[in-house]
């Protein structure tokens, strides 16, 4: 009976994550399809699944009509420039935190944590004053400094939470055997914490790129990523509707294909280290 | 060399006092054994001589230099931890490397001492693996080789056998001691376990709460303990004490005798007694005996195999040259 009861939980459990699984799903799903949509068709009352002209017209006028290497390119090295630049401070800020913690060590991460609180248009006004007088103004150095700050906060606990399960008497044998403070870092600390900084990497990377707020207000043209590029496409009275589908699928896929070869480290990055 | 001086050494965390200032010379080439019950201070005296904790005030001085403020890596001394701390993602070889790589010593020098002290402690096999893949008791190997490449000038222990099991622990013991036999190198060894201390230290420590409670060789510990506390501390079975009128008939608060120092006869003697539980070790037999007019069973040894019944009703004799005297504060009484 007892056996029963478990496959019939089994059935229910995996019915329901599936049915949340396609509900988180569908949005992406439904970009995808209408972006193989004509026009008319994507707006089309009622929604049409099947039976639409399959085409790749959006695609290519998408193309045509805008640079997307180019904010390829922007996306990769401003999300990529701020995830190593953050990891580089953060590393030497969690070694302290999880070894030589003091007594305002829980206080000041609690309080790192707190800035994520903060909405981001509440300090808008005064980044884009520093960005005016620093020339920083759609400058892809600019953007990578404000996205490595906005994440630091998540780099560090991440950080934090995968250094305090490393036994502290090998970093004090390291010690002992002469290493200078840089060596213990590189070459005991580091490799040991590979897997997660490798998720950490990872899940800040995604953030990076897909980062909106700053990337919008803080670009024009030559430092646009990809977000900016999905912008352009969008129109306050809903046309273009595939053609802006076409684009936001150009710009998702590449984070969705990354995403898809490192799920391990993603849930691995997504729990914190909670599980080991 | 390697001559430890420690000069009022105190250590406060806080607002707590773990080792109030205290004073102790370990000579070159000494074999020290710091033995005292868990929280006693042993380990943070260690970790103090190694520069993994500040001192809070005080002076160590390591062959006559001032070494209080100098880090751990520059103070040359090699440490072996309770939990071995090897470098998991290093091979055996790595691991043992890694002092004298941080100390840049070239290459072919790294594999001489390497293949040396794998040679020594019976690794050769092994130097390709992981520590993962090893035993504990080779892993212990590995974390004493990592220590005696690179020659230090003395070798501190922190509880390194608590995590093998019995059998491998005499082994280890003999090894360690055969090592500090051969290579002359002063050794500080932290441990609970008294019988380590008995049988690997030239000079033993016996602290308790931070303070010294007596410094000597083993068997001057053994013979002349200074104070009720190293009189319980030291030998297995415990010391027999007895307070009351059998004390105060030896002039003392409390007199000590250790088990092996009784004598059991079935007809005569000086104290009558009803036998309670026996320990069988086949080399010994330890009876504990009830007697009259003394608080709590007296522990009596006795050589080889030896049958005594429950309840049965005997007499023990102390040996009258071996009993310790104890005044009121619990000091010896010459």
């Amino acid at each position: 009976m007892a056996r029963a009861v478990t496959t019939r939980r089994k059935i229910a459990t995996t019915v329901l994550a599936w049915a949340i699984g396609l509900l988180i799903f569908f949005p992406i799903f439904w970009t995808i399809l209408t972006s193989f949509k004509t026009e008319a068709q994507a707006i089309n009352n009622p929604p049409l699944f099947w039976g639409f002209d399959f085409t790749l017209e959006n695609y290519a006028v998408v193309q045509e009509r805008s640079d997307y290497m180019r904010f390829l390119w922007n996306s990769v090295i401003i999300a990529g420039g701020s995830t190593i630049l953050g990891i580089l401070v953060a590393v030497p800020a969690a070694w302290s935190m999880a070894f030589v913690p003091s007594r305002r060590t829980k206080d000041i991460l609690l309080w790192m944590l707190s800035t994520k609180m903060l909405p981001a248009v509440g300090v808008l006004y005064p980044i884009s004053l520093i960005f005016v007088e620093f020339n920083l103004l759609d400058t892809r150095g600019g953007l990578i400094l404000v996205l490595m700050l906005i994440n630091l906060p998540i780099i560090v606990w991440m950080l934090y939470t995968y250094f305090r399960e490393i036994p502290a008497e090998i970093l004090e044998a390291a010690r002992m055997d002469g290493a200078t403070l840089k060596a213990e870092i590189l070459y005991v600390l580091t490799p040991m914490a590979i897997p997660g900084i490798a998720s950490t990497l990872l899940l800040n990377f995604i953030l990076a790129w897909n980062e909106a707020f700053w990337t919008l207000n803080l670009t024009a043209a030559s430092a646009a990523p990809l977000t900016a590029f999905i912008a352009s496409y969008s129109s306050p009275e809903g046309l273009f509707f595939a053609k802006l589908s076409a684009a936001s699928t150009m710009a998702i896929a590449p984070i969705l294909i990354l995403g898809w070869f490192s799920q391990k480290q993603l849930v691995r990055g997504l729990t914190f280290g909670a599980v080991k | 060399m390697g001559r430890i001086t420690l000069d009022k050494v105190r250590k406060a965390f806080g607002d707590v006092e773990v080792i109030p200032p205290l004073d102790l010379t370990i000579e070159d080439g000494e074999f020290v054994v710091f033995v005292g019950p868990s929280g006693c201070g042993k380990s943070t005296l260690l970790r103090l001589i190694a520069g993994l904790e500040d001192v809070s005030d005080g002076q160590i001085r390591i062959d006559g230099k001032d070494a209080t403020a100098v880090p751990p890596a520059k103070r040359g001394l090699a440490m072996v931890f309770q939990s071995y701390a090897l470098y998991p993602h290093m091979s055996v070889r790595k691991n043992i490397a890694f002092p004298l790589r941080m100390a840049g010593l070239d290459k072919a020098e790294q594999d001489r001492r390497v293949a040396a002290a794998a040679e020594v402690l019976n690794l050769t096999d092994y130097l390709d693996r992981r520590p993962g893949q090893l035993s504990g008791g080779q892993r212990q190997r590995v974390a004493i080789g990592r220590a005696i490449v690179r020659e230090p000038a003395a070798f501190l222990f922190d509880e390194p056998l608590s995590n093998l099991d019995a059998a491998l622990r005499v082994g280890m013991r003999l090894e360690i001691s055969e090592l500090h036999k051969r290579l002359k190198t002063t050794m500080i060894y932290v441990t609970h376990d008294q019988v380590e201390a008995m049988t690997m230290a030239d000079k033993i420590v016996v602290l308790r709460a931070g303070h010294i409670e007596q410094v000597g060789s083993p068997l001057d510990l053994y013979r002349a303990p200074r104070n009720l506390f190293v009189a319980g501390f030291i030998g297995s079975p415990k010391m027999n004490l007895i307070g009351g009128a059998v004390a105060a008939g030896h002039d003392a608060t409390t007199i000590g005798i250790r088990p092996e120092h009784i004598s059991v006869s079935a007809e005569a003697g000086d104290w009558k007694g009803i036998v309670g539980l026996s320990e069988h070790l086949g080399s010994d037999t330890f009876f504990h005996v009830t007697c009259e007019g003394i608080d709590g069973p007296l522990t009596v040894r006795v050589g080889g195999e030896v049958a005594l019944d429950y309840g049965q009703t005997v007499w023990l004799s102390p040996d009258p040259a071996q009993i310790h005297r104890f005044d009121q504060n619990g000091l010896r009484i010459a």
